[in-house]
């Protein structure tokens, strides 16, 4: 997205510009774009009182954090793609693997394993200190737009 | 017995679900509601800016659809469930279909299989068009009787 020339610093805050504040959603949202390294991708989402999905657990709701990880997922992809590409979100699973720890904010961390001519599948997992020990795991794919028609007879998605 | 449970039986008894969004502040936040639709409830999400993910489309943001998926089955297993339930999300799958344009989006949620331990909810979302959804998800939920432990189960999470 950026040439070689730029130090990982300025790197860093144009990613947090085109993946968190030129989203209004993650705008909005509060998430923070914090680490990148090829086909992966980190983002942050601080603790808000108006995302609170249980009032008397005081934890994320479900929504906030399938944001999180749809969001961290698909920047993921931008960081394998060799030039930036319009994509969109195909399919999206989520699993909720232990309860979230009340008022903490939540890291999320995705990583793009496999890009095809036009699909890209990738894993991530949301979790408060340890990311060997996540609250959230997530498993997508996203279609790559704007590569043409696909190729009839070409194997593979 | 908690405010919570209050109005999660509230919701039950009336299928109006605006005593119990009022009290889950990201619900409130993000703009889901319930109505009901030819006797059937459906969720809603109320078209707002901060809904936005893609900003040239524009397009709503892919989690806000899941929200709306996740919320929906949850109401729906609230509103079927013989006794009021915790349900806690295991877990969820979204296909999206078409983009989801800024106008207001509703769902509807399906049981597909309502176990003792587990229901399996098929939700389908649409906006203008019934006939032309926008996405569909499957989420499953893990089911606790009130009575099991405290109202202190989330919506989400520690299944």
């Amino acid at each position: 997205m950026s040439g070689p020339s730029r130090s990982r610093d300025e790197q860093l805050e144009l990613y947090d510009q085109g993946f968190t504040q030129a989203v209004p959603h993650n705008r909005a949202l509060g998430l923070r774009f914090v680490d990148f390294a090829d086909g992966e991708a980190t983002i942050v989402l601080p603790f808000a009182d108006h995302l609170v999905g249980n009032p008397e657990r005081g934890v994320l709701h479900g929504g906030a954090v399938t944001s999180l990880l749809d969001a961290t997922c698909g920047a993921a992809v931008f960081m394998k793609l060799q030039s930036p590409e319009p994509i969109a979100t195909l399919d999206l699973r989520i699993d909720y693997l232990k309860r979230g720890e009340p008022r903490r904010d939540l890291r999320c961390k995705a990583h793009c394993y496999k890009v095809t001519r036009h699909v890209a599948f990738v894993r991530g997992v949301a979790y408060h200190d340890d990311e060997s020990d996540p609250i959230a795991a997530a498993s997508g794919s996203f279609i790559i737009q704007g590569r043409g028609r696909p190729i009839v007879g070409k194997a593979g998605p | 017995m908690s405010e919570l449970v209050r109005r999660i039986q509230q919701a039950k008894a009336t299928g109006d679900f605006r005593a119990l969004l009022d009290m889950i502040p990201y619900a409130r936040w993000l703009g889901i509601d319930t109505e009901v639709i030819d006797g059937e409830l459906v969720g809603k999400l109320k078209f707002s800016d901060p809904l936005i993910g893609n900003p040239v489309l524009p397009a709503l943001h892919g989690g806000t659809i899941g929200a709306l998926i996740e919320s929906t089955a949850i109401f729906r297993l609230f509103y079927e469930a013989e006794t009021v339930v915790i349900p806690k999300t295991i877990n969820l799958t979204v296909a999206y279909l078409r983009s989801g344009r800024p106008m207001d989006t509703y769902a509807q949620a399906h049981m597909t299989k309502h176990g003792r331990r587990v229901a399996s909810v098929w939700v389908e979302v649409w906006q203008e068009d019934r006939e032309r959804p926008i996405a569909t998800g499957t989420v499953n939920l893990l089911i606790e009787p009130l009575t099991a432990r405290t109202p202190e189960g989330s919506a989400s999470g520690d299944p």
